[in-house]
């Protein structure tokens, strides 16, 4: 087990000018010895060629990789002892589920009893117990997942498990299943985890920390409710949850906040950020915290109704707010309770942006 | 475009890919294909399209019988899962080939208003491999609207784009299909996405048609089991329980009971459903509560849904936000009478939370 930090770039190119050629942008970041970490983003931004990085299957084009403090940077996966699990099972069809559980133990001159100890170990908490002596190639595509996995997880001496995509060929029913498997695997067993996903059920679910990644940036590390209460950036703020972040232009003028033609107090989460010095700024509010308020409400303006949907546990409206600046007007999205009694399209709410769940933004970047 | 099918069915070999059904689409407007893999929704499609003949029964357009024409005499747009356009030729030009078909003036002018509608138009002299799995799917999306073909069949058109994509190309989708100028198909394995294209429904299973209507009438009134459980993402909760010895109220777990505003038949094994947002962790006046062991917080960032294992079964409830819980830590649930629904023991809707002839009363 490793504390693992990078000081890196990464371009897949020779002399890379612009930050378009870069898959990974000059980062700084460390993985905590034992934590259960997922990379998160689009297709394209970068989290493979992290964890490729991090595994000793890339080697970064500039900086070092640290397991411990001890340079690893031109070590193999090998040397590096990184366990990996991939999208696909990857298993020896001819060996039962115990020989391949115990694969990675025996190459590693492990004693027979112990193999035998840690394969029962594990296999109890995969739940696949009664498939022990079963041969492999008979199995589903799920169950082959599940020893691929327990593959991943069977040596105790490894700096890291890495997972990329893992519950891809997963039937959708099971996943949560897996999903919390995983989760009290790495609760029992205290393994360095780092999990590559595009999905965001599973990195929020599986992750105490998740790395935000787009474009070869890591914009944020945090927790599931620090992306969602507190999105460090905007891309944040839009990724994570559905529909995302609502953004709306602002400015600061006599120690109120204008939006349009409308003025409203600031809240206390921005009273020491000196919004007035950023003249444009934007106002970032998630769609469950909009709330509905009444006509005239002190606190709220009025947005014209552009669409209405039941989306079944909940209503989602679409509104649009004049916002004044080049635009006119911006369209925000509110998630209200099934039980609202609901407008239609064309009417006038009210609306309240800004109450203590609201973001200010400035350059992409939360100033509060 | 009206599209009518009277009680067509497919077979292949011995296999019965479709059993009769017959469906009236709403015209000008969204339908949308529920059910899982394998219902029959592709092969509902290929019978609308002309691609393949039903193997009885008849197809209506406008009224006319069109059951034995071939899709090339039909007026059809499709679009598939995978992102098909012509290799060799520009996007501009893809886009293009359906106006220079029909040998349409001002092509330059709609190419660009379609590209612009659907946020290609940088890409116009690009050729598709040189573009992004999303941005391919907008070429082939523009090239079917191009058509302008009064009926579009969409195959699970977004499922191999990333989600947040999904979400951006769905809501344009939604707009652009609100003009009312086309009878839209659009095959989904997903409850949620169905919800957001709003529209109508038809839910599929295993080659049967089991209800139409309104997608959200659909929802909250679903007339079986069947379609309870196809729509409802989560899971919809289900416990068993049976109707009392006089009939004004339904028994179940130890010792709860919910009442009736009139009487079923006694003794009756019933079915209640709990959607999982009617489950919450604050209680309010008249709750039933129910205690368990949490097994899994899910979270997706807008919700949290709360895996439970409670003397009833196995449970899931849907919490706005992030909300942490620890595996295995105890948790009571809440819920009310008034959003329960109640199903007979052939599996038929007896109650909904939403105008039903019965229903639950409100706990005191």
């Amino acid at each position: 087990m490793a504390q693992i930090d990078l000081d890196l770039a990464h371009s897949y190119r020779p002399n890379p000018q612009s930050d378009s050629d870069y898959a990974l942008l000059p980062l700084k970041m460390s993985f905590r010895d034992g934590g259960a970490y997922a990379l998160l983003g689009p297709s394209g931004c970068g989290k493979t060629t992290m964890l490729n990085v991090i595994s000793g299957l890339v080697q970064p084009s500039q900086g070092s990789v640290r397991f411990d403090g001890k340079d690893v940077t031109t070590l193999t996966p090998q040397q590096r002892n990184i366990a990996q699990v991939f999208q696909f099972p990857v298993i020896y069809d001819t060996m039962t589920v115990a020989e391949n559980l115990a694969f990675p133990l025996r190459n590693r001159g492990v004693s027979s009893a112990h193999i035998a100890k840690r394969v029962g170990q594990i296999a109890e908490m995969l739940e696949i117990s009664q498939q022990l002596n079963q041969r492999a190639a008979g199995l589903s595509a799920d169950a082959k997942q599940k020893i691929s996995l327990g593959r991943g997880l069977v040596r105790e001496d490894v700096s890291a498990v890495l997972f990329d995509e893992p519950l891809t060929v997963i039937d959708p029913h099971l996943k949560w299943q897996l999903r919390r498997k995983l989760k009290q695997i790495h609760h029992e067993l205290k393994l360095t985890l780092i999990y590559v996903t595009h999905d965001q059920v599973e990195a929020l679910t599986f992750a105490e920390e998740i790395v935000v990644m787009t474009r070869g940036r890591a914009v944020q590390t945090g927790s599931a409710a620090e992306l969602f209460e507190r999105p460090q950036h905007t891309f944040v703020g839009n990724f994570i949850g559905s529909p995302g972040m609502n953004f709306l232009p602002a400015q600061c003028t006599d120690n109120r906040i204008r939006i349009g033609t409308h003025t409203f107090d600031i809240p206390a989460q921005a009273q020491s950020a000196q919004l007035q010095s950023f003249g444009d700024f934007v106002i970032g509010v998630r769609p469950e915290y909009v709330e509905l308020a009444s006509v005239n409400q002190a606190d709220a303006m009025p947005a014209q109704i552009v669409r209405v949907q039941d989306v079944g546990t909940h209503w989602v409206i679409t509104a649009s707010l004049e916002t004044g600046g080049v635009n006119g007007s911006t369209i925000v999205r509110a998630r209200l309770s099934a039980e609202t009694a609901m407008l239609s399209a064309g009417d006038t709410a009210w609306l309240r942006i800004i109450n203590s769940h609201t973001r200010f933004y400035k350059n992409e970047e939360m100033v509060a | 475009m009206r599209l009518n099918l009277q009680k067509i069915e497919k077979q292949v070999g011995a296999e019965q890919f479709l059993y009769p059904m017959s469906i009236e689409l709403q015209p000008n407007t969204v339908n949308v294909l529920l059910g899982a893999t394998l219902a029959g929704k592709t092969t509902l499609m290929r019978l609308m399209a002309g691609l393949e003949p039903p193997t009885a029964g008849s197809i209506f357009v406008d009224h006319q019988d069109v059951t034995g024409l071939s899709v090339r005499n039909r007026d059809v747009a499709m679009v598939y899962q995978q992102f098909i356009n012509y290799p060799s030729m520009t996007v501009f030009d893809n886009i293009a080939s359906p106006l220079r078909l029909r040998h349409e003036k001002n092509i330059d002018a709609q190419v660009k208003a379609l590209a612009a509608k659907l946020h290609i138009d940088p890409f116009l002299k690009r050729l598709p491999a040189e573009l992004s799995g999303g941005q391919q799917q907008r070429v082939a999306l523009a090239r079917a609207l191009a058509k302008r073909a009064p009926l579009i069949l969409l195959d699970e058109p977004l499922v191999n784009l990333d989600y947040k994509l999904r979400e951006e190309l769905r809501d344009e989708l939604t707009q652009i299909f609100a003009n009312g100028e086309s009878t839209v198909v659009y095959a989904t394995t997903e409850p949620s996405e169905a919800l957001l294209l709003g529209g109508y429904t038809a839910v599929l299973e295993a080659g049967r048609l089991l209800q139409y209507g309104a997608t959200p009438e659909v929802f909250h009134q679903p007339a079986s089991l069947s379609v309870a459980r196809a729509f409802s993402d989560p899971p919809i909760n289900l416990i068993t329980a049976r109707v009392s010895a006089e009939g004004y109220q339904i028994i179940f777990g130890h010792d709860l009971s919910l009442d009736l505003t009139a009487a079923l038949e006694p003794d009756a094994p019933v079915t209640i459903g709990m959607r999982a947002n009617a489950l919450r962790v604050q209680s309010r006046k008249g709750d039933l509560s129910l205690s368990g062991l949490v097994e899994l917080a899910e979270i997706s960032g807008s919700d949290t849904f709360l895996h439970v294992k409670t003397e009833l079964g196995n449970v899931v409830a849907q919490l706005t936000g992030v909300h942490y819980f620890d595996i295995a830590s105890t948790i009571t649930l809440y819920m009310s009478a008034e959003h329960a629904y109640l199903f007979d023991h052939s599996g038929m809707l007896t109650v909904a939370p939403r105008g039903t002839a019965i229903s639950f009363k409100a706990g005191a």
